[in-house]
């Protein structure tokens, strides 16, 4: 499948500004997706509001875009009515782990079979650079004019201890192994989180002294720590980003049994 | 799911269960709260996971949205919650007026505000049903006040939902939700299903009730369907910046319910012509009815529907009678549009009866106000 078979050539140019984080992810799921042989007509995907949010509608398939922090909850009615597709969401930091915090814990937990990829830029993109919940100690955004008092708080960290059965975590300097864990996830049965730091020149590589991309694509290169390598550190879990690193790796891969096979609704489709 | 025909002595809650059954409901989302909660048992005993898809989910945002979701995924979908709950959930009914979703909810009234009278009845959410979330929208509402009509108007609310596309409201209470009585489930029953967008022609004749509606693209069936929240065409392309396509859509949303009020409003009348008029609707009506019963100088006309604004029936009312008396249990929310109406059609007088607290306005209560108003 040609990128543009994949994505809506006719709602080319799309809104992102350039140099952001969300072209080199779409390009990595286009990748997966596309050398996995899945079909458009058999996938929905879901995005609830922001920046990343919006993916869902270049993709050429059903796309449902929502509301802000609900996309899992949406993409889990969806699941459960109609079992044979596949169902992906995109979501954000804020959408993701702010206001829909609750949803993502209980999606882990629940399982219902879905692959949700997470852009995590560390801040409010689409609004213009408030301060997340993921953006790290000390860093400056609008919200947070004399540097962020908060800690930020670890995504794949919440999905691992929350029972997600995949959970990966790369920025956007690994795209190899991006495109391998979105495979991963896209493959197997249940729950599966991809976490994906990414850079957001405009709101937040330009308030952090990063504006060119090229300086957050090295910031992050610079801050990643292989999840080896961290245990290396005598970490045996996850880092929660109190030194300002980014832990990456392939953080867990099990096979809980998913919510549909449990109540008998995947046989029914 | 089929339900048998024939008699049955349940409860107001377990009527709507039945009538959500006989309508073929497939996914159902709910969160504990009284005095809503004996739906959601319920419905958890029946969707099983082959007959459909029941589930207990972390607030009613998560309910109201994974409805919402299910909706297109072509299933009939529903949820049902009281007062916290309902407020819980109104960013995503203006998502489904929004987007066109056919959904219903069932809000068993509690006395609010905040977390008020939980165990106790009101009809304080019949303003919020209407504009309880941000922007022009219309919905559906109806006004059960009888076990049977928990389950004839839950196959309405249905119905309308599927034919108009609209978020569907069962607007019943704790008085009726927990009455007892007896429910009559008919042979053959009117149900209204999804109207499906074909795929195969584009010229394809839609079974859709009126233009203004459009056949509706499940998932997974190849359209490629865009389905958004933010100002967009028909064709679902986003264009917040475009004044015209945002007036189209959002009048469109607006007029496709209020153009067929008459298809959708239902109502009660006893004693029509009486000099004085009794207008009520759910629990608040039951000892209204026994008045206009029993005396006949006071007829009564009982709203089955509340949204759209059934204005032809009490504009009807109206020019036909000298005093109206409103009665609800709240202080006074579909009275002031009650008034509005009589009064531009010639009635002069427009009083309220006002009860809250939990218990329904007595037949004697009823006549107290009337004797105060010189009536009987
Ligand atoms: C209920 C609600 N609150 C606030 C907003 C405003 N809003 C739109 S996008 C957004 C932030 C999105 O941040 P994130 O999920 O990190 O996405 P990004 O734009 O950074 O990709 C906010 C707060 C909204 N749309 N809805
Ligand atoms: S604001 Fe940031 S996240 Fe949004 S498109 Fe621009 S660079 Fe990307
Ligand atoms: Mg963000």
């Amino acid at each position: 499948m040609e990128i543009f078979d994949f994505y809506r050539k006719d709602r080319w140019p799309h809104v992102f500004c350039p140099g952001c984080g969300n072209g080199a992810v779409m390009n990595c799921f286009y990748r997966a997706f596309n050398e996995l042989g899945l079909e458009l007509d058999k996938t929905a995907f879901v995005g609830g509001i922001g920046c990343s949010s919006r993916i869902p509608l270049y993709i050429n398939s059903d796309a449902l875009h929502t509301t802000h922090g609900r996309a899992i909850a949406f993409a889990t009615g969806l699941k459960l009515a109609k079992p044979e597709l596949k169902v992906v969401v995109f979501t954000g930091d804020g959408d993701l782990g702010a206001i829909g915090g609750n949803h993502f814990i209980n999606g882990c937990r629940r399982n219902v079979d879905m692959t949700v990829i997470c852009i995590n830029n560390n801040i409010y993109g689409m609004t213009g650079g408030q301060a997340s919940i993921t953006t790290p100690h000390e860093f400056l955004s609008t919200t947070t004019p004399r540097g962020n008092k908060e800690y930020p708080f670890d995504l794949a960290e919440i999905a691992v201890a929350a029972g997600a059965n995949y959970v990966a975590r790369w920025t956007t300097r690994h795209v190899h192994e991006l495109t391998k864990s979105i495979k991963a996830a896209l493959q197997k049965k249940g729950f599966t989180f991809v976490e994906v730091v990414a850079q957001c020149p405009t709101n937040f590589g330009r308030r952090n002294r990063m504006a060119d991309p090229t300086q957050m694509l090295e910031w992050m290169r610079e801050s990643s720590i292989r999840r080896d390598k961290a245990k290396a550190n005598a970490v045996d879990h996850v880092d929660l980003n109190l030194e300002g690193k980014i832990t990456v790796g392939e953080f867990v891969d099990r096979n809980r049994e998913c919510y549909e096979e449990l109540i008998g609704v995947s046989k029914h489709g | 799911m089929k339900v048998a025909p024939g008699e049955f002595f349940l409860q107001g809650n377990e009527a709507c269960v039945q009538g959500a059954l006989a309508s073929g409901v497939r996914f159902f989302a709910g969160y504990p709260i009284t005095p809503s909660t004996e739906i959601a048992e319920g419905l958890a005993a029946k969707l099983d996971g082959k007959e459909g898809v029941f589930l207990q989910m972390e607030d009613e945002i998560a309910c109201i949205s994974a409805v919402i979701g299910a909706s297109w995924g072509g299933v009939k979908s529903m949820t049902a919650t009281s007062g916290p709950g309902f407020s819980l959930m109104q960013e995503a009914i203006g998502y489904a007026a929004m987007s066109e979703t056919p959904i219903v909810i069932v809000d068993v009234m509690r006395g609010g505000p905040s977390t008020g009278q939980p165990t106790r009845a009101s009809q304080g959410d019949v303003m919020q049903t209407r504009y309880g979330s941000h922007g022009d929208y219309q919905v559906i509402a109806f006004a059960p006040a009888s076990v049977q009509e928990m389950f004839d108007l839950t196959v309405a609310a249905f119905n309308y939902s599927e034919k108009y596309r609209v978020p569907a409201f069962l607007l019943s209470d704790a008085e009726v939700g927990h009455m007892r009585g007896l429910l009559t489930i008919p042979d053959k029953l009117d149900i209204i299903g999804r109207k499906e967008k074909g795929i195969r022609r584009s010229d394809e004749a839609y079974d859709v009730p009126d233009e203004l509606v459009r056949p509706f693209p499940v998932f997974g069936k190849g359209h490629r369907t865009m389905v958004t929240g933010m100002t967009h065409t028909d064709n679902s392309w986003i264009e917040p910046e475009d004044v015209k396509v945002h007036q189209e859509l959002v009048k469109r949303l607006s007029e496709k319910v209020l153009r067929n009020r008459k298809d959708i409003n239902k109502w009660e009348l006893m004693c029509p012509g009486s000099k004085t008029m009794i207008v009520s609707y759910g629990s608040a009506a039951l000892g209204a009815k026994e008045v206009a019963a029993s005396d006949d100088k006071v007829g009564l006309l009982r709203l089955k529907s509340l949204w759209p604004f059934p204005e032809e029936p009490i504009a009807e009312v109206a020019r036909n009678c000298d005093r109206i008396l409103v009665s609800e249990m709240n202080l006074g929310m579909m009275y002031s549009e009650i008034k509005r109406v009589a009064l531009e059609n010639g009635c002069k007088k427009v009083e309220l009866l006002s009860k809250i607290g939990g218990d329904p306005p007595t037949p004697s209560e009823f006549r107290h106000k009337l004797r105060e108003m010189g009536v009987i």
